[in-house]
């Protein structure tokens, strides 16, 4: 595909990453990691998605726009990525098909590193579903996207508080100017080669009985599969009683997948 | 059997907490997040964006402005798209079926193609592809970009909240709005979009309806006819407009029967309780003017025109074979235009307009010349079209006109023409699509003969009152 990166002097610096991408649009072929892309509707996940992949998939100003996944890959350093750029949710406790997508991939498609796309002038109410999938996954970046809209809304945000509350690393991004695309790159290469761990925040602010519970189904659940890294949200999921995980359970879908 | 275990202490466990575990859990992550957002998020007071954003909601969402705003949208959306695609498809068609056309035919003559072949190729095929793109390019290069402008700056979820209450009350989702937006550009990318919606009641009632917004396949067809037939009424310089208007009040019937086939629908077959749901209204964004064009040139201009080319080129080859192969002493054309006349005749309509929509059934985008191209045939009129099955584009708009009128079209034809457009089966991409989206072959039926049914029913009705009146 087209690559029509205007390069700022820092990018064509020798010293900058940026040397070391490569946009390989829809040639996704035996890629090393797969990231996902999830957040909110009307975040810019597409706009990031084409940032990173030179790909143009249409972006609209209106929650909804991508329904299905859309994937598309580059590489960076010696290693290739496959980026699945998922449907904008509010949450994972619902049902509706487009919330199952993205829900589904990041549970049982079990991407390497997981980028939550946030809108910076709506930090609170975005972080709710940041919450949940730092239940479901333990490798993931927050790009802090739509600075450029939250600067013009007089909203200052102190991202490296951010990062330390939520345990993950905490990229600010205006990806339609494709501001803070370079950090995201290299940032998403440390978390899928381990060099960056993440210790990811757990909902804390839930009645003690509960906590119980969580607790005990856990390791339950970890007793009959050592592996598995997301057993805090299956549980969450089971006491919650969904179907579509009970369903899971029972065919063991976690470890052959 | 061990997973059942897990299964089991899971269920005991639900017992012990009772009921209010989902909302604790809700409440739990909202207050995690209010106190991770107070930490690190520095608010400077209320800003002169937010309030603009919500002063200019507050006008076009308002109840007495919103419904104006919309429909003056659409009509400056149709009207730049009538007056700017003019020129160029004269220019296009001028280039494409005046000059290269002869030319391929003449070349492929000389170094000794039959003619036969000749006749197939160029005749057939070729000039419905350049028909096509002559047709289709300029006012999709208009439509499409300013559509994409619209829905970047945000307006979308605005005209969703608008009607909103009108689709609560024909007992459909409100998202249908954006849904039904979508079907303006495609009605196979509408049916698509809807998956959105999330009560399948719901679903189902917007793939349905989505045929009734006029896709861009049908919106050169409403063009053409009400410029040729309706413009014409009106005095040169007021022609333009009231041709516009004339098409507006085409997609707007479309909306109104989206409304009264939903409510009938979930008055009927598909009952149920309206679902409530939460829709944001993003903040304006001042779109990036040349990459918007860029991509909805390349995203959907072209590809919507690659997908009627690829049916169009096939179309256009069985075109040209019914009007040339005979069938005792008739070709295969003129004993369907015969034998359709009469239904045709009732319909307000004719045995040529059914015949290009049975062959148009891949792409509406190919109704215009197959009917041009099967009337000069029909009528035999003499110097113009170059034989038998030669689709073909006139110079002017008022040329075609006096084809169809010699062809016995008069006014009804011709409004009829423009809501049989609006109400007919959806084209096969769009079927296919809904067939994939429902995975049922029952609704897939309903979906693509219910508007063919009404456009028989209204038809048939506008063509009684005419004679009756007239």
């Amino acid at each position: 595909m087209m690559q029509t990166v205007t390069k700022s002097a820092c990018e064509s610096c020798e010293h900058s990453n940026a040397s070391g991408l490569k946009k390989l649009g829809i040639n996704i072929d035996n890629s090393d990691f797969v990231v996902a892309l999830a957040g909110n509707p009307n975040t810019g996940k597409s706009t990031v998605f084409n940032a990173l992949t030179g790909l143009r998939q249409h972006t609209g100003n209106w929650p909804g726009k991508t329904v299905t996944r859309a994937e598309g890959g580059y590489s960076f350093g010696d290693k290739k990525y496959k980026l699945v750029d998922l449907p904008g949710t509010y949450s994972l406790l619902s049902t509706s098909q487009d919330e199952e997508v993205a829900r589904n991939f990041i549970l049982f498609g079990k991407p390497d590193v997981t980028v939550i796309v946030v809108d910076a002038s709506r930090l609170e109410r975005n972080l709710n579903l940041v919450l949940q999938i730092l239940e479901i996954t333990d490798k993931a970046v927050l790009c802090l996207n739509l600075m450029d809209e939250a600067k013009r809304m007089e909203i200052e945000i102190d991202d490296r508080t951010l990062a330390r509350d939520l345990g993950i690393p905490v990229i600010p991004t205006s990806a339609r100017s494709k501001e803070g695309i370079q950090q995201l790159i290299s940032t998403i290469h440390q978390v899928a080669t381990g060099e960056i761990i993440c210790k990811p925040h757990r909902i804390k602010n839930v009645p003690k009985q509960i906590n119980n519970a969580i607790e005990k189904l856990c390791t339950e659940i970890e007793k009959e599969y050592p592996n598995i890294p997301n057993s805090r949200w299956i549980a969450l999921r089971l006491l919650d009683g969904d179907e579509r995980i009970i369903e899971a359970v029972k065919t063991g879908e976690f470890i052959t997948e | 059997m061990k997973n059942n275990k897990i299964l089991n202490i899971s269920n005991d466990l639900r017992w012990q907490i009772g009921d209010g575990f989902h909302d604790k859990l809700t409440e739990g992550i909202y207050s995690d997040a209010a106190q991770i957002a107070q930490n690190s998020v520095f608010k400077k007071g209320q800003t002169k964006r937010f309030r603009f954003d919500r002063s200019l909601d507050k006008i076009v969402t308002s109840k007495i402005w919103g419904f104006p705003i919309m429909i003056l949208i659409l009509s400056v959306v149709l009207w730049l798209t009538i007056i700017g695609a003019n020129y160029p498809s004269g220019l296009l068609s001028e280039l494409l079926l005046d000059t290269i056309q002869p030319w391929l035919k003449e070349t492929s003559l000389s170094i000794g193609f039959p003619i036969w072949l000749a006749g197939f190729l160029f005749d057939g095929v070729y000039l419905a592809l350049a028909w096509v793109i002559a047709v289709m390019l300029p006012p999709m290069a208009i439509f499409f970009p300013l559509f994409t402008l619209l829905e970047d700056f945000g307006y979308l979820p605005r005209a969703a909240f608008n009607l909103d209450n009108l689709f609560k009350k024909a007992g459909a989702h409100g998202k249908q709005a954006l849904t039904m937006s979508m079907g303006f550009g495609c009605n196979a990318a509408g049916v698509v979009a809807t998956r959105i919606i999330d009560s399948p009641r719901e679903r189902l009632i917007a793939i349905i309806t989505n045929n009734f917004s006029l896709c861009n396949g049908r919106w050169p067809t409403q063009i053409l006819i009400a410029s040729i037939f309706i413009g014409a009424l009106a005095p040169q310089s007021l022609s333009g407009a009231l041709s516009t208007l004339s098409v507006i009040s085409i997609a707007l019937l479309g909306v109104f029967f989206t409304f009264v086939v939903s409510y009938f629908l979930s008055k009927t077959v598909l009952k149920g309780e309206v679902s409530s749901f939460t829709l944001e209204l993003p903040p304006y964004r001042p779109p990036i003017f040349w990459k918007t064009i860029y991509t909805s040139l390349i995203d959907r201009t072209l590809i919507v025109l690659w997908r009627a080319c690829v049916f169009a080129a096939p179309a256009g080859a069985v075109i040209w074979l019914i009007s040339n192969v005979t069938f005792g002493d008739t070709t295969i054309a003129h004993w369907l235009i015969e034998n359709l006349n009469g239904f045709g005749f009732i319909l307000g309509l004719n045995g040529v307009i059914l015949v290009a929509y049975i062959v148009a059934i891949p792409a509406n985008e190919i109704v215009i010349p197959t009917i041009l191209m099967l009337t000069v045939m029909s009528v035999s009129i003499s110097g113009v079209g170059e034989g038998n099955g030669v689709m073909f584009e006139l110079d002017s708009v008022s040329a075609t006109g006096e084809i169809l009128k010699a062809g016995g079209w008069t006014l009804l034809t011709a409004v009829n023409l423009m809501v049989f457009s609006l109400l007919h089966n959806p084209c096969s991409t769009t079927i296919y699509t809904i067939y994939k989206e429902t995975k049922s072959i029952k609704w897939t039926v309903i979906a693509s003969v219910l508007p063919l049914i009404m456009g028989f029913v209204v038809c048939f009705v506008v063509a009684q009152v005419w004679r009756i009146l007239l």
